[in-house]
């Protein structure tokens, strides 16, 4: 079989590292590894007639093999750390990744509350609990997504997360992924896994961060979530790394009966960016919520992908993305929700909508539904344009130049993605990232401070 | 403060005034009425700036200065503030964020200091309670999720905090109820001073039961077809726009 | 809900009313495709060179091509040699001159077609060109138009008398290159319709062509050109059936549309091939290449299309808005029941300034039918100001069939506005109800929700069209109540 020079550096580093990789020793656990490169093999890196990968291509990830980091996770500075941290209150469980490791002095393992298990990942493949060994790779790479399967190969970090029966996390569990940029190349593959039982709650922060400009580097994270019957996930995104930076990841959610899953995504940093998001309704009266929002200047793609399959009768589904574009950044949605055949009442609704500041941007948006049953009430909309010239008129009739008006109310299209973020730490510096990121808004002194503006 | 002197303006190639003038004072308070369709919008739009609209003769002075020289938001810096007759609604955009960007974008352009995160809240407070208004509406977006009435309100609310010097009410009466209706000529009337001038633009005189003006003029068909003080209204009130417009063309 | 759905059931039984063929002698080529055959093709038409030579560069290009595998529908492989490339009722080597010279049996034909050709042409108002196979065989009111100076006739007569026309345009907006089925049709199109309207005339009437497929195993590739200089109006419309027949048939037409500065296309589309039967046997395949171009400023092309037959149908009549200011629309009604695969839409590429288009879908998913609406909104760096409306509406009667919508949204200009809403539902019974227990039968109910439904789209269609496209749809819809 002929392998792609682009692939080749990765089989022959997964031939090196295999031994030394976490659960190296357990069989199933190989065995999943094994299949999981072969897939990566046979599939290889997506090409230009990947109908998934129309509008996005991995080109510059391929030029270049990636690479572990070899420095010690220990050295990163805690200035660093506390900076990209943001305001995250004591008492919360953090587990803090440097390139890829966990470093155990930046990281705080409070307690999670009580029926809660928060642990590295590595140690988890390490001693693998039942829970683990029973979900773990079920999820992803299911669609033949060549970058899970390459995660799923080399995974040696990230969070194991278990909720028992009726357990809750009393705070989000903050999980920070650093790219510190000090060695070039860099690939990490971050892996986190969430099981929620019956009934119990879980509130995540997966936060990606990067410090300074750095040199390249590769994230290529996978997340797979469990919902069992009446169980609620809130799942908190947030990718904020440097320009240097390439993010491919993907969440895979499978949903049990009465449960419920939020994925909130925000992504405003990386240069080529990549999220794909499946959820599997596979029970009954599942719900599922997925809200996102970009902010995307200079050179930086941002692609997002998503598909929601309803397989049962009665779940809803509820689907929002709003973007704003400037620069020279590229744009693509696309949106999949697909109804099978009896799954009745199903309820879906999807929007993505656009702003877009710049001559030299370009948007790609694809809603699609796909519906096998009859009696559902499905919808979806997605729309590209400008700011509302009344909008804009009513703020200059207030004395705003146009200029601090078009910021305030391009801010105002986002914010609306964060009104419902309950984590008030994380609303706060969301905002904060998304004013700095503005133009215009300089002239806006205090936006995005919440805490002054309601005082 | 205020001349308007044959003042012509076409929207989308329309004529929609056809002439008009009128000389508003410091102090004073005048009522502007007319069927729908008269122009009564048009003529506060163009006031107030809007795009869209093509003055093709006439001029505007605004203390002596060319006021349709001016952007919209240096108009609204040099103190005149339009209540519009459909609030716009503006999601995600905080209405005290928005608020004090307003009042700090008017001081900066009068050379003044930003006021202080503290003594804005005193005065929105203050402001607040003249209006009975609920305190939870400064921390929502600006009119999103408002009733008709709440609009309204915040309107006012936003003329008491501002406080320009020549207030453009554009149909701020209507789709109010009668508690609501109170409460806006209150606001109004509280702003009534020796140096602000008011315009109040009405299809009906029940605000001006509660806020007596000092002129009632009539806008028919682009013109002002007639001037007089508070009982014009209440004439009007009782024989209609039709009479009006008779008379103007016989004489 | 039971009976009612019993009730339905048997409606949907009512057969294919235009399955009939007509017992004519025709002259048909044996199947199979080589350069012989286009070039006897061409020598039997007559044609100069440089249409010869165009038709084996299309032929030469395509060889080159594969069927294309993105659409949501699914077939066996379609054996291209055993397709017979010309078929022409036999009865003399030139076209009929008149309506009198017309084979009666054929005449017969179009009567039962219900198209209204002489005497009841006129009373209509409308001039019709008919294309029976491959070969057109009446145009009705050319007389009459050429005072108008408007040229109607079949592409045939169109290539011996207006050559120039033909050359400066054919494959000037669906280049033979183009994608695998036009690339065919060019190849081995035999006749179709050609109009052409001259500066500042606004056509007096609607211009009408019906195609019929009738021998067995024969492929109907027809391609249709209509231009329309600066300042003038045309309304085309175009109606299609095939008898019935166990195997399944090729229709691969193409047709080009330009408009010049300040110019207007109206097209209509009533599509009514042979579906196959409830088991998925025969049917026509429908694949189809339409596509206008807005060549002048101020110039606009409308598409209005029902689709109720055939077994598959792939089609995109698709606008390109090169002139400013110009306009593309696009209003469809597809059926699918049956097993009957659609997988139709629309593009609309703007280039121009201050271009506007809008996309009306209405889908109607019935038995064991797959209806997908797939369009794409482009709006290229240049224009400035362009807009888009897209509403895309799917009605699903039982539980069966599948609606899809697959829009593609690509936006390189920061001043235009794109929106897209869609939605999918079913009759729901509280409306069924509503009617039923206002005196109506279930059947009746349906039809006046599905007309609803589409009515958007049926006001686009001209008076006469409307009324058939709503009996047609109830015909295709019988017994299909979920």
């Amino acid at each position: 079989m002929n392998v792609s020079p682009a692939v080749a550096p990765y089989l022959e580093s997964f031939r090196e590292r295999r031994p030394a990789l976490p659960g190296g020793s357990l069989p199933w656990l190989r065995q999943i590894r094994e299949a999981a490169i072969a897939q990566f093999r046979d599939r290889g890196f997506p090409g230009p007639r990947d109908e998934d990968w129309k509008y996005t291509r991995t080109a510059p990830l391929e030029r270049q093999p990636f690479r572990a980091a070899t420095g010690d996770p220990e050295d990163a500075a805690d200035a660093d750390v506390a900076r990209c941290a943001g305001r995250v209150p004591a008492g919360c469980c953090r587990l803090v990744f440097v390139d890829g490791r966990l470093s155990r002095a930046h990281s705080a393992f409070e307690d999670p509350g009580d029926g809660v298990v928060v642990t590295a990942m590595r140690d988890a493949l390490e001693r693998p609990p039942e829970a683990l060994r029973r979900h773990f790779g079920r999820y992803a790479g299911r669609e033949g997504f060549p970058f899970a399967a390459l995660n799923t190969a080399f995974a040696d970090d990230g969070a194991f997360i278990h909720l028992q029966r009726r357990a809750s996390t009393p705070h989000p569990v903050h999980l920070l992924f650093l790219s510190t940029g000090r060695e070039p190349d860099v690939v990490s593959h971050p892996r986190v896994l969430v099981i929620a039982e019956v009934a119990s709650r879980a509130l995540v922060v997966e936060h990606y961060a990067g410090v300074g400009a750095g040199s390249r580097c590769f994230n290529n994270a996978v997340t797979e979530v469990v919902l069992e019957s009446g169980a609620c996930v809130e799942h908190y995104k947030v990718q904020l790394e440097g320009e240097s930076t390439y993010h491919i990841a993907s969440i895979e959610v499978q949903q049990a009966e009465n449960s419920h899953f939020t994925s909130h995504l925000t992504s405003l940093g990386g240069r080529l960016v990549r999220h794909d998001i499946n959820v599997r309704m596979a029970a009954p009266h599942a719900r599922c919520d997925l809200q996102g929002l970009y902010l995307a200047s200079g050179r930086q793609h941002m692609d997002f992908h998503t598909r929601i399959d309803h397989l049962e009768p009665g779940c809803t589904s509820n689907e929002v993305y709003k973007g704003v574009l400037d620069g020279r950044a590229r744009g693509v949605f696309n949106g999949r929700v697909l109804v099978h055949p009896d799954a009745q009442k199903s309820d879906a609704h999807q929007a993505n909508d656009n702003l877009l500041l710049s001559p030299h941007v370009e948007i790609d948006t694809k809603p699609q539904l796909e519906i096998h049953a009859d009696d559902v009430k499905c919808s979806h909309g997605a729309t590209v344009g400008q700011l509302d010239e009344s909008m804009l008129f009513y703020l200059r009739a207030r004395g705003i130049e146009e200029r601090s008006a078009r910021a305030l109310l391009t801010f105002g299209f986002l914010e609306q993605m964060l009104e419902t973020v309950p984590i008030s730490w994380l609303r706060e510096s969301l905002e904060h990232g998304i004013a700095g990121r503005l133009p215009g808004a300089a002239d806006l002194p205090g936006l995005g401070d919440r805490e002054e503006a309601t005082s | 403060m205020l001349q308007i002197a044959d003042l012509h303006v076409r929207v989308d190639g329309k004529e929609i005034l056809k002439g008009v003038d009128l000389e508003v004072s410091a102090g004073e308070v005048h009522a502007i009425m007319g069927p729908n369709g008269s122009g009564k919008s048009t003529l506060a739009h163009v006031l107030a700036g809007r795009e869209g609209y093509e003055v093709t003769r006439g001029e505007v002075r605004y203390e002596g200065r060319d006021l349709l020289a001016l952007a919209a938001e240096e108009r609204a810096c040099a103190g005149v503030f339009l209540a519009f007759q459909y609030p716009v609604e503006l999601p995600g955009v905080n209405n005290t964020y928005f608020l004090r960007a307003a009042l700090n974008a008017m001081r900066r352009h009068r050379g003044e200091e930003e006021i202080s995160a503290m003594a804005f809240m005193k005065l929105v407070r203050e402001r607040l309670r003249v209006l009975h208004m609920d305190q939870a509406l400064l921390k929502r977006p600006v009119n999103v999720g408002f009733s008709g009435g709440e609009k309204k309100r915040n309107e006012i609310f936003q003329m008491a905090v501002l406080e320009p010097r020549l207030a453009i009410l554009d149909e701020t009466d209507s789709g109010l109820d009668i508690d609501a209706l109170r409460d806006v000529a209150s606001g109004v009337n509280a702003l009534r001073s020796a140096e602000r001038a008011m315009v109040l633009v009405t299809h009906y005189q029940r605000l001006l039961s509660h806020v007596a003006p000092d002129f009632v003029h009539v806008l028919n068909d682009g013109r002002i077809v007639k001037s007089g003080d508070h009982k014009l209204a209440l004439h009007l009130e009782e024989y209609g726009y039709a009479g009006v417009g008779e008379e103007a063309a016989l004489s | 809900m039971a009976a009612e759905r019993n009730d339905v059931e048997a409606l949907i039984e009512r057969g294919y009313e235009h399955g009939f063929f007509t017992d004519i002698e025709s002259d048909t080529v044996a199947p199979g495709l080589d350069e012989d055959v286009i070039r006897l093709i061409s020598r039997k038409k007559q044609e100069p060179e440089f249409m010869l030579e165009w038709r084996l560069r299309a032929y030469r290009h395509w060889l080159t091509m594969s069927e294309p595998t993105w659409a949501n529908v699914t077939h066996p492989p379609i054996d291209f040699q055993s397709i017979s490339y010309y078929s022409s009722p036999k009865s003399r080597d030139d076209a009929p001159k008149s309506l009198d010279e017309v084979d009666p049996k054929l005449l017969e034909t179009y009567e039962k077609l219900g198209i209204p050709l002489h005497e009841r042409a006129a009373l209509a108002g409308v001039a019709v060109d008919a294309v029976f196979d491959s070969v057109s065989v009446a145009t009705t009111f050319k007389d009459r138009l050429a005072e108008e100076g408007i040229v109607f006739c079949s592409f045939s007569e169109a290539v011996r008398d207006h050559p120039a026309l033909v050359e400066r345009y054919l494959g000037s907006v669906v280049p033979h290159t183009d994608n695998f089925f036009a690339s065919l049709n060019s190849a081995v199109f035999t006749d179709g319709s050609f109009v052409y309207v001259p500066k500042g005339v606004r056509c007096p009437m609607e211009l009408s062509t019906y195609f019929r497929i009738n021998a067995a195993n024969t492929g109907q590739f027809e391609r249709t050109l209509i231009i329309a200089d600066e300042g003038s109006y045309v309304s085309y419309l175009e109606g299609c059936t095939a008898p019935m027949r166990d195997e399944n048939q090729l229709h691969a037409a193409v047709v080009e549309l330009v408009a010049h500065d300040g110019a207007e296309i109206k097209y209509s589309t009533v599509q009514n091939w042979y579906p196959g039967d409830e088991e998925g046997r025969g049917g026509i395949y429908n694949f189809v290449t339409k596509r206008g171009e807005c060549r002048g400023d101020d110039s606009k092309i409308s598409w209005t299309q029902v689709e109720t037959g055939s077994a598959i149908t792939w089609k995109y009549p698709s606008c390109v808005l090169r002139g400013r200011n110009s306009i593309g629309e696009f209003y469809s009604v597809a059926l699918a029941n049956l097993r009957q695969q659609a997988d139709t839409g629309t593009k609309m590429v703007h280039i121009g300034e201050n271009t506007r288009s809008t996309i009306v879908s209405k889908g109607i998913s019935a038995g064991r039918g797959q209806n997908a609406y797939r369009g794409l909104v482009r709006i290229e760096k240049g224009a400035k100001g362009a807009r888009n409306y897209t509403q895309c509406d799917s009605l699903l009667m039982g539980d069966r069939c599948g609606a899809h919508t697959f829009p593609y949204m690509e936006v390189k200009n920061p001043t235009a506005t794109v929106e897209h809403e869609a939605t999918t539902s079913k009759i729901s019974e509280d409306q069924l109800f509503y009617c039923l227990s206002r005196g109506m039968s279930a059947e009746d109910s349906v039809s006046l929700i599905v007309n609803g439904f589409c009515k958007e789209v049926f006001k686009e269609l001209p008076m006469e069209f409307a009324v058939e496209a709503q009996k047609l749809l109830e015909v295709s819809l019988e017994g299909a109540v979920g």
